[in-house]
């Protein structure tokens, strides 16, 4: 547990080199990455289902990203980038295309559907946090 | 602000905003809205800018003719998006005056704000260990993880320049890594090739184009949108298929 919390740490932050994430914004990248890692982590160690898992960890993640966009005056992609990467099913497409290769196809279409299923979710946790960021946003406006 | 800017310095403002953010890699919809929001910061308050990742066009309402910037080279680089931000945000708030923030982008333009390339490198050299551990891999297998992404990453820096063909560039670069994985695996240096591919890949993912491409989608610019989609599948694409390519040599 402690080597997951320590690699999603520096993974997120070195992609936000990769990325050319301003000096000061590093950690906070990193914190971003670990806080969804360590959170999809856990709910598959709860043998929860790895979409909802993903789900959950892309929301968190567009969460804090903009709560530390609104903290630094920054733009959110910074943040929400370094977060999402480790959350990519860069293993699922590879077990899928290496099947692929292998005339395998009934496991390859099953497990590319499960990719695209994978992708879906983070999609839809970027999305769910950005309405609920607005339906706030509206909420504090209408009450002025 | 006694005096008010000339129009066309105005509208010149707007597209080297633009062009600066979108050649970065910053979302259309943030585009968009900084362009207008500088314009509205001068008293032009309408001002219409369509933003695609290949090209720019802005007009205001009047005689004034509309302007169209095209972009051709597109980068990754957080750090000018930040900057240019917060001119935009300086502007707002009426602490610089159009010919200071003209001066300014320019100098953004130019400059060289990347990290340099070797710590880029050794960046991916670090988070392809990284990601072999947590994807379950070995400890054993982590340097050999971050020879294969580090080599893997500078292949695709280097290509890169020398090609123009993205898609071309990724496959090489995945390729490589691909052999690098076979190798250390048959010659005993790692253990688990599966993992050490997947670990090395990621520096290569397109993660930057897949979260605009869905902020754009879900903002409603289609447009930009789906070709960032499709930008983000072509290079997924070439890096499945070029490891999938030594497998078939395999």
């Amino acid at each position: 547990m402690l080597a997951q919390l320590f690699t999603s740490f520096i993974a997120s932050a070195a992609f936000g080199v990769i990325f050319n994430v301003p000096k000061k914004s590093l950690m906070q990248c990193g914190f971003v990455g670990m806080t969804g890692w360590l959170l999809y982590y856990g709910l598959v160690e709860y043998t929860i289902d790895s979409v909802i898992a993903t789900l959950a960890a892309a929301f968190v993640v567009a969460l804090i990203s903009q709560t530390f966009a609104k903290i630094y005056k920054t733009p959110i992609i910074i943040f929400n980038v370094s977060g999402i990467i480790p959350l990519v099913p860069g293993g699922l497409a590879y077990d899928a295309m290496r099947h692929f290769v292998s005339n395998d196809y009934s496991v390859a279409v099953q497990l590319a559907v499960k990719t695209c299923m994978l992708s879906g979710a983070i999609a839809m946790g970027l999305v769910f946090s950005e309405v609920m960021n607005q339906l706030v946003k509206k909420y504090n406006q209408n009450k002025h | 602000m006694g005096n008010q800017p000339k129009t066309s310095e105005v509208i010149e403002l707007c597209m080297l905003a633009g062009r600066i953010m979108m050649e970065s890699g910053a979302e259309t919809y943030r585009v968009e809205d900084t362009m207008t929001r500088i314009a509205a910061s001068f008293g032009i308050d309408h001002s219409h800018s369509f933003v695609t990742p290949t090209g720019i066009i802005f007009s205001i309402d009047g005689d004034d003719p509309s302007k169209f910037n095209r972009i051709s080279k597109r980068s990754t680089d957080l750090k000018k998006v930040t900057a240019v931000n917060s001119i935009s945000r300086q502007i707002s708030n009426v602490e610089i005056t159009a010919r200071e923030a003209l001066i300014e982008l320019r100098r953004i333009e130019r400059a060289n704000l990347a990290y340099p390339i070797w710590l880029q490198i050794f960046a991916a050299f670090i988070s392809s260990g990284c990601f072999l551990i947590m994807f379950q891999g070995r400890w054993d297998d982590f340097i050999p993880a971050c020879v294969a992404g580090g080599i893997g990453f500078s292949c695709l820096i280097y290509l890169h320049r020398l090609l123009e063909i993205k898609f071309f560039a990724e496959f090489l670069s995945s390729f490589i890594i691909g052999l690098l994985a076979f190798l250390f695996v048959h010659t005993g240096i790692g253990n688990e090739v599966d993992k050490i591919i997947i670990g090395s890949v990621m520096p290569l993912v397109p993660g930057l184009l897949i979260t605009n491409a869905v902020r754009d989608l879900m903002a409603g610019h289609l447009v930009s949108g789906i070709s960032k989609g499709a930008d983000a599948s072509l290079t997924a694409f070439a890096i499945g298929s070029g490891i999938a390519a030594v497998f078939s040599f395999y």
